[in-house]
């Protein structure tokens, strides 16, 4: 299967990793590489499972594209994935796999990858009106805006996150390397002045 | 050109009706009493499990699977812990294998016990929904027993379970599961052959095979098709390759097929427990190393060592490895994975939650073009939605 999986066009990368094939492609063969995908029947991955994504701020294509596909007469399931960056759009796959018209949505709700000739890329778990993107690693986890319902105005009222603590994250991990601010008296152990 | 009148009304369904099963918002548009188009609104309860999983470490993680379809907890746990599992690149113990076994099938009949009497309820029947939460009550007890808690265990931990079951459990375990079927065969008698159930469930929101498979269907939703596929069969985990079972199908893929693969599922997972207990030995129910698996309190109060790794396991965590997994179990409602990343540290990187509900609840509008508005209520049931898993 990895023979045939290496020699189809703009597949670059198959790894065998933990019983399971991950696989990278270019985004631009997208439509080509996953007909024949289907249609191969040495391949026949005929179930896709899901769609996500994976951000990494840091680099220059920062979303990982994830797709999770199953071939139910194979017995086999495989990660296929892709790299894209922030303004990049995909080809939608929803006139291959049709249950890839959902996982695309959930993707651009959460992450803001845009999927082009999708037939109706509209948010599907955030609010209505929402803003921004929640899965982003710079989307911060209590969010921007919370909730009410305003008894004296009889209707839900949005306003800014307000916390009565601050938001803590702990970083347990390096205990030696946690405080940045210097002590009065710190000087002298590290031999400044 | 002759002039056509359009004349269809559009009507919204939710977001609380009992016949959601949750907060679903349903904006159906019919050409009399025809469904023309169903479009579900979802994430009402969408609660960035998600997101909040990358803030926690991988111990901390596992309490939110059981939130998540809150009718079949452990089966969720039992995903997330072999994803971990996987990626830490370590084997449970034998015995613990066979105890999430147990504990996976009890689960997949409580959810059933609920998913049945809630449809047939869905369609005009009330009696199964008060004998089933009598049943479901004893089975929850097992549940109790086990991990203290009814619905939300956080039992099934990366590294195997978090205690043994008590003494003289698999004795009551296999009193309870003989007196179980005879609860099914009454069950049946109420349901099967009962002619306003058939009226309002067979030939309704058909799906065919390869319309199931299309559409990501898995769990019954797919073997009701006619699809004889199941995780516990093709990929086994756990005990699952030590035990012998059959995999119901159905014919037509309706809704009153779907029922009886369900009815089926329950005989077929008594069937497992019973061959679980004969096989099941005393042993280790967890991995026997303090770097992932907590000691117990006892060896903390006389251990300097023991206290010291509680202390770094419930502040810092254990670390896994870099790199990425996916691991699906089969839970009751399907094919539920979990895709799993890590940098190396002791919390997931990023931690993707396939919910078998989100891909069947995408099928709504196919299922129910072209039937009446009532039976949008007997598709809905039949589906098995729940909200938990759906929206996150």
């Amino acid at each position: 299967m990895i023979k045939i999986l290496s020699k189809i066009d703009g597949i670059n990368n198959v790894l065998e990793n933990n019983n399971l094939l991950e696989i990278e492609f270019e985004k631009n063969n997208i439509i080509k590489i996953f007909n024949e995908l289907k249609d191969n029947t040495e391949l026949n991955f005929n179930q896709l499972l899901d769609i996500t994504a994976v951000d990494y701020p840091s680099r220059e294509f920062r979303f990982d594209l994830i797709y999770i596909l199953q071939s139910l007469t194979k017995n086999k399931k495989i990660i296929f994935k892709t790299f894209i960056q922030v303004n990049e759009s995909i080809e939608s796959i929803t006139n291959i796999h049709k249950s890839a018209d959902w996982y695309e949505r959930e993707c651009y709700d959460l992450f803001g990858i845009e999927f082009t000739n999708h037939p109706d890329l509209r948010r599907i778990m955030t609010d209505y009106n929402f803003e921004g993107y929640p899965l982003r690693k710079d989307f911060p986890l209590t969010g921007h805006t919370e909730v009410r319902y305003d008894d004296l105005e009889k209707k839900v009222i949005y306003e800014p996150v307000k916390l009565t603590q601050e938001f803590r994250n702990f970083d347990s991990e390096s205990p030696w390397e946690g405080m940045e601010n210097k002590l009065f008296g710190d000087e002298k152990s590290t031999g400044e002045n | 050109m002759k002039e056509v009148e359009l004349n269809t009304t559009t009507i919204n369904f939710g977001p609380q009706h009992p016949a959601a099963h949750g907060v679903l918002r349903l904006v159906v548009e019919l050409e009399g009493e025809v469904v023309q188009r169903a479009e579900p609104h979802i994430g009402l309860l969408h609660r960035g499990t998600e997101k909040l999983i990358e803030y926690k470490t991988y111990l901390q993680a596992v309490p939110y699977f059981d939130r998540l379809d809150y009718v079949s907890p452990m089966c969720q746990e039992h995903a997330f812990a072999l994803a971990t599992e996987n990626l830490l690149g370590i084997n449970v113990p034998e015995r613990a294998k066979y105890i999430r076994v147990i504990f996976a099938e009890i689960t997949r009949i409580l959810n059933h016990l609920l998913n049945i009497p809630a449809y047939a309820a869905d369609i005009g029947a009330v009696t199964p929904f008060l004998w089933c939460f009598e049943e479901r009550e004893k089975l929850l007890e097992f549940h109790e027993a086990v991990s203290g808690a009814r619905f939300h265990a956080a039992y099934f931990r990366p590294g195997g379970v978090h205690q043994d079951m008590p003494e003289g459990m698999e004795e009551k375990l296999f009193e309870h599961f003989k007196t179980l079927p005879k609860f099914i065969d009454d069950l049946e008698s109420l349901l099967t052959n009962n002619r306003i159930l058939r009226q309002r469930s067979v030939d309704i929101g058909i799906i065919s095979k390869s319309e199931a498979i299309e559409w990501g269907c898995s769990g019954p939703v797919l073997r009701s098709a006619g699809v004889a596929w199941d995780l516990r069969r093709s990929q086994p985990y756990d005990a699952y390759d030590q035990v012998d079972f059959e995999v119901p199908v159905g014919k037509k893929g309706d809704c009153f097929d779907r029922y009886l693969v369900r009815i089926e599922e329950m005989r077929q997972s008594i069937s497992i427990i019973n061959q679980c207990l004969n096989k099941i030995k005393p042993g280790p129910i967890s991995i026997e190393d303090n770097k992932i698996t907590p000691p117990k309190r006892n060896q903390m109060k006389k251990s300097m060592e023991a206290l010291i790794h509680h202390f770094k396991l419930f502040t810092e965590g254990y670390r896994v490895p870099a790199g990425q997994v996916y691991s699906a179990v089969e839970a009751p409602k399907g094919e539920f994975g979990v895709y799993l990343v890590s940098d190396g540290s002791s919390k997931p990187y990023r931690c993707k939650i396939r919910a078998p509900g989100f891909a069947h609840l995408q099928t709504l509008d196919h299922l129910s073009k072209g039937h009446l508005m009532a039976d949008i209520a007997a598709i809905l049931g039949s589906l098995d939605i729940v909200f938990g898993e759906i929206d996150r």
